[in-house]
């Protein structure tokens, strides 16, 4: 049954896909109405996907890459339909929604048959601490997508060479606010993941593991993702840098979420 | 004299359109000016057309590009057309030789076309202009509210400003700036997304610089600043528009403030050096300005294009972004022409369906006709029939041509399905004589 709301998911991210992706080309009212609408129903979906999975195992799916990876697609659909409200803005969807679809035809190809074992960690607190990492992962890819879209805008501009979607592109400083939206969303989840993730460290063991090469890389991240709220309010740094700065910090959370959790991290193994 | 009624003329069963007019490719602007329409002047032609009973329903477009009757004409063929053009010139006192091709006419599925063409932009001077779908539907409304237009006008103008709509919202005909004014203005635009609050400079007091202003507060651009050589020249500008006129002398001062930059001052040199333009963007913190350099020999230093959030766009930019747009615009005519016909198909399915359910009421008309003259024929040989059975034998005859008639008649309503046998309908209408019995 979770697959088949799992094919459904993908199924609406697909028109929604491709109503973003027409309203590139050329504005139509309704068409942008079905984008949102068939992005929310895929999202409506795959909560309910999603729901099944924690009943399985009695707590938010992270232990294994299916789950993680079906929470993280979630929040990044969440998170972008939410900036798409806040800023009026449907012109990114057609690239938010084209992630999505290559993530979430990547997870169904990775669905694993058998349900999975009840992971170790569990409860409400250390629910919300991966629930709130994991939703600030999704925010930074959000914005890490906004500042690639300002930057190629950007080139744009320069060079001079405008084709038919730069004129359906939002424009820079929408793009920069929408990045900045994201980046706040983002840092707010992780100070209260890491700070969930602290206290539900010391409850179990009464201490912290400040070491841990995993706690390590989210506080470079949350002052990386600070330098780069402050730099892009700076004269020397707003625009283009900023963006760059922005695009360059995404790696770092990318090697947070793969490297450090395969091969360094000793209680932050997941998958 | 009073407009005799459909009904009083034989009830027309064919719906004829026509089309009579000139327009930017037809005629020089010598000529449309004298048969240009004012509103009033619409308003008595399209009543005069109708009182003359030359059209049944009229409408009257006029613009700067164009001069149009569109009607339902009470003759067919081109008696119709002709007598359009006759009241075209003598309305305007324009004599017949003077016409020399000018004036074009189109009939029924044409004339559709044609308006539809017409408000998809795509028969304007400049493929796609907006402002033509705006001066249709004026012409339209007026038209409607004088009582001029009828259920054909009605449904082929109403259809025209759809296909207007659609073809600007699902094309990129009309989606692209083709002027260097509004293409300045677009790319700011794309910088500064809405420019409701924004700051401009004006730097000279040119012609294309004021369409530039003009574009500007079309989109609610905040505080606007003249600079000018001449004080005179600046004050005069900014008293149009609505802004502030700033003395040359204090143009360093003032560069810092703007979001949006417009230079088009004759000269020798840059007014805009690079020093000039790095100060202003440190003094507005790093944010970014838009500068239209509209001046040849150019205002703004080529070296300022390279600064840190300065976008720089020059004539040459811009006239290249403008020839873009064009071809982009052309590329897109094939998807309007099918909306175009799409929307025609519509037009022309509910005319054959109007015509085809009015093709049944002249059989039954026709039927009955022929009914009476042989009930009466052969019942005054049939002395013996009483009144009752002559009663009954009418009740069944007349039963009879009903019940002949009820199959078609339903077909008839299935409009969508008749557009492709109007040339049989016409062939049955000719089988029947009902052409010749109408005339």
């Amino acid at each position: 049954m979770t697959y088949h709301l799992g094919y459904w998911s993908v199924a609406l991210y697909v028109a929604s896909f491709f109503c973003y992706a027409r309203i590139l080309y050329a504005a139509h009212v309704w068409l942008e109405r079905a984008a949102s609408l068939l992005l929310g129903g895929g999202i409506l979906l795959q909560y309910f996907a999603l729901l099944e999975r924690s009943k399985w195992i009695h707590t938010v799916p992270y232990n294994d890459l299916y789950g993680s990876m079906s929470l993280f697609a979630w929040l990044l659909g969440i998170t972008y339909l939410g900036l798409e409200i806040f800023h009026r803005q449907r012109t990114v969807g057609a690239f938010v929604t084209f992630l999505l679809v290559v993530w979430m035809v990547l997870l169904e190809a990775l669905a694993p048959n058998e349900v999975p074992a009840p992971p170790p960690a569990r409860g409400p607190l250390f629910a919300f601490h991966v629930t709130l990492n994991t939703w600030a992962y999704a925010a930074f890819a959000l914005s890490f997508v906004l500042s690639l879209i300002y930057l190629v805008q950007d080139r744009v501009l320069r060079s001079r060479r405008l084709g038919t979607p730069f004129w359906r592109f939002p424009a820079l400083d929408v793009l920069d606010r929408m990045a900045r939206s994201s980046v706040y969303v983002g840092l707010g989840a992780l100070s209260l993941g890491v700070v969930m993730g602290l206290v539900w460290q010391h409850r179990l063991s009464g201490g912290y593991s400040w070491g841990d090469p995993k706690v390590v890389v989210t506080l470079a991240i949350l002052v990386l993702y600070a330098a780069y709220l402050r730099l892009s309010r700076n004269a020397s740094w707003r625009g283009a840098r900023a963006a760059l700065l922005c695009a360059m910090n995404f790696v770092i959370v990318l090697f947070s979420y793969t490297i450090v959790n395969f091969y360094f991290t000793k209680f932050h193994r997941f998958f | 004299m009073a407009t005799p009624s459909r009904a009083e003329r034989g009830g027309a069963t064919k719906i004829r359109v026509a089309v009579v007019g000139c327009n930017h490719r037809t005629a020089p602007v010598e000529f449309r000016e004298r048969v240009s329409f004012s509103p009033e002047q619409a308003v008595d032609a399209a009543g005069e057309l109708r009182k003359r009973g030359i059209l049944e329903e009229a409408v009257v477009l006029s613009t700067c590009n164009r001069s149009e009757l569109y009607g339902v004409p009470w003759e067919t063929g081109p008696a119709a057309a002709e007598a359009m053009e006759t009241f075209f010139t003598s309305f305007h006192q324009i004599p017949r030789e003077e016409l020399n091709g000018r004036l074009y006419r189109w009939s029924d599925a044409d004339a559709v076309r044609h308006l539809y063409r017409v408000a998809a932009g795509l028969d304007s001077m400049m493929l796609g202009e907006a402002e033509i779908l705006g001066q249709l539907r004026t012409a339209y409304n007026q038209a409607l509210e004088h009582g001029s237009t009828g259920p054909v006008l009605n449904r082929m103008f109403q259809g025209a400003i759809e296909v207007g709509k659609r073809v600007r919202a699902e094309t990129e005909v009309g989606a692209r700036p083709m002027s260097v004014a509004l293409a300045g203005v677009k790319l700011a635009e794309r910088v500064f997304g809405n420019l409701k609050g924004h700051s401009a400079l004006i730097v000279g007091a040119g012609a294309v610089a004021e369409q530039v202003v003009e574009h500007l507060q079309n989109r609610g651009i905040g505080t606007v600043r003249v600079v000018n050589r001449s004080y005179d020249r600046a004050a005069e500008l900014a008293k149009k528009i609505g802004g502030e006129a700033v003395a040359w002398e204090s143009l360093a001062s003032v560069v810092g403030v703007p979001d949006i930059l417009v230079a088009s001052v004759g000269g020798t040199g840059p007014v805009l050096t690079r020093e000039m333009l790095e100060r202003a963007i440190a003094a507005r913190n790093g944010r970014p300005v838009f500068v239209v350099d509209l001046g040849v020999p150019r205002n703004v230093a080529a070296d300022a294009g390279g600064l840190y959030n300065l976008y720089l766009y020059n004539i040459d930019d811009l006239g290249e972004i403008v020839e873009q747009n064009k071809k982009s615009r052309e590329a897109e005519i094939p998807q309007a022409e099918a909306l175009i016909a799409e929307h025609l198909a519509k037009f022309e399915a509910w005319r054959a369906a109007i015509e085809a359910s009015s093709i049944v009421d002249d059989l039954r008309d026709n039927f009955h006709k022929h009914r009476e003259m042989l009930i009466r024929e052969k019942l005054a040989e049939m002395k013996d029939v009483s009144p009752d059975e002559r009663d009954r034998i009418a009740h069944i005859t007349e039963e009879l041509i009903e019940r002949v008639l009820e199959q078609p008649a339903q077909k008839m309503r299935q409009g969508g399905r008749m557009r492709g046998h109007l040339a049989g309908l016409d062939a049955l209408r000719h089988l029947f004589g009902l052409d010749e019995e109408k005339d």
